[in-house]
């Protein structure tokens, strides 16, 4: 379920974060309890209460005094457009930099993305 | 120190001319679930025992709750430790350990008992000495949950268990935890399995404490550097590596501590994930302190 590259903290957050873009939390959701996570995910308590925290610092959720942690209204919004910056950031800059390394020129690697990209 | 449930200050024991634990000083704070690793004869369970009273240090102080656990009473109510190799009368069935329990576990929950045995499937018609190993190690789970001992250790509670069996003690464990925080020691070599679980994680190698942190701090305590043979045993024998391993003209080398910002171009450098760490730790005969 987790793996070592990141505080096991931010894999949950990342983790309902995903869960949110794809539609399995609307926003203002009720959101999993910090004991529910922490046994659904066999992890430390104290953990899962970092992950919801957060989420709550990035504005992706928000806390109701007495009921739990919900889901923030244009949460998906947020996270729509970070995964987007993410995408621009980490595997394009990746992929052209690979490309280049390897002697692909530009016109090519344009003509493969082409060919991938869905056509409808 | 009130929100230490358990210090312990140049604790040395010594059992003839073999020094199990050598200066120990740390402290687990209450309300905390603490993993003791470390490798076979590293002195995880002479801690636990001294932790619960059953031994005395041959020097140096244990205190449980402010109090010195041997012989005390009042630390014994407040602790649950089963050994792995606890052994029960002959004719003993499930009901009779059960049964005994609350006459050492003040706030024993005889239903909640009832209900993790029949969770773990615990055969009611068996002598407990005709158990598997699985099954002494599920009841031991039961016994130590059910205690709700304010001090609950466990050692090697997964011994013989599936791994579907130990998923199933992860959850009621963390579960029982929620519902009833206590101070929890837990000692095991399923280092990747149940690092998640730890608030704080303690690694004894050779009697001493090698790492001692809370479990946030676990990402850079140690980093393992790759690449060709000769630079990577220049690097190893300068920075003081805890284990070096080659094959063909390629090295790999362990350390303790952060990644160094002046780690030699063409060398690989990733964090070593705890279960390495503690394993490096283990393997590493001088024992460098990091």
């Amino acid at each position: 379920m987790f793996d070592d590259s990141k505080p096991i903290f931010q894999q949950i957050a990342d983790t309902i974060a995903n869960d949110i873009v794809r539609g399995t939390y609307n926003e203002e959701d009720h959101l999993p309890s910090t004991n529910e996570l922490a046994v659904f995910y066999r992890i430390n308590p104290a953990t899962a209460a970092k992950g919801l925290n957060l989420l709550v610092d990035q504005g992706i959720a928000y806390k109701k005094r007495g009921i739990g942690m919900f889901v923030a209204p244009g949460a998906r919004r947020v996270l729509h457009d970070r995964k987007k910056n993410e995408l621009i950031a980490t595997n394009v800059q990746q992929l052209v930099h690979d490309a280049h390394a390897l002697g692909i020129d530009l016109e090519a690697l344009i003509t493969l993305i082409t060919q991938e990209y869905p056509h409808d | 120190m009130t929100d230490n449930a358990i210090n312990l200050s140049g604790v040395t024991r010594r059992f003839g001319s073999v020094t199990a634990l050598d200066e120990v000083t740390t402290s687990i704070k209450t309300g905390q679930i603490c993993g003791l690793l470390g490798s076979n004869g590293a002195g995880k369970t002479t801690l636990m025992s001294l932790i619960a009273g059953h031994d005395q240090p041959t020097d140096g102080r244990v205190e449980v709750h402010g109090k010195r656990p041997f012989e005390s009473a009042a630390v014994a109510a407040q602790t649950c430790f089963i050994r792995d190799n606890q052994r029960y009368p002959d004719d003993y069935k499930l009901t009779h350990a059960l049964r005994i329990a609350p006459a050492f576990h003040p706030h024993w929950d005889s239903d909640y008992a009832q209900e993790l045995a029949e969770n773990f499937r615990l055969p009611t018609k068996t002598d407990t000495k005709k158990f598997s190993r699985g099954q002494l190690s599920a009841l031991a789970i039961t016994m130590t949950l059910a205690s709700r001992a304010p001090i609950t250790i466990f050692d090697e509670p997964y011994l013989g268990l599936d791994v579907s069996a130990r998923h199933k003690f992860y959850e009621v464990l963390i579960e029982d935890y929620t519902r009833h925080p206590r101070t929890i020691v837990l000692s095991t070599h399923l280092v990747g399995e149940m690092q998640s679980i730890f608030d704080h994680v303690i690694v004894l190698h050779h009697g001493k404490v090698h790492l001692d942190a809370a479990a946030d701090d676990l990402q850079s305590l140690g980093y393992e550097v790759s690449g060709r043979a000769e630079t990577v045993r220049t690097w190893a024998d300068e920075n003081a590596a805890m284990t070096v391993r080659a094959v063909g003209s390629l090295a790999t080398a362990t350390f303790a501590g952060p990644v160094p910002s002046s780690v030699p171009a063409g060398l690989d450098v990733r964090d070593l994930p705890l279960h390495d760490l503690v394993a490096a730790i283990g393997d590493n005969q001088q024992g460098v302190k990091s």
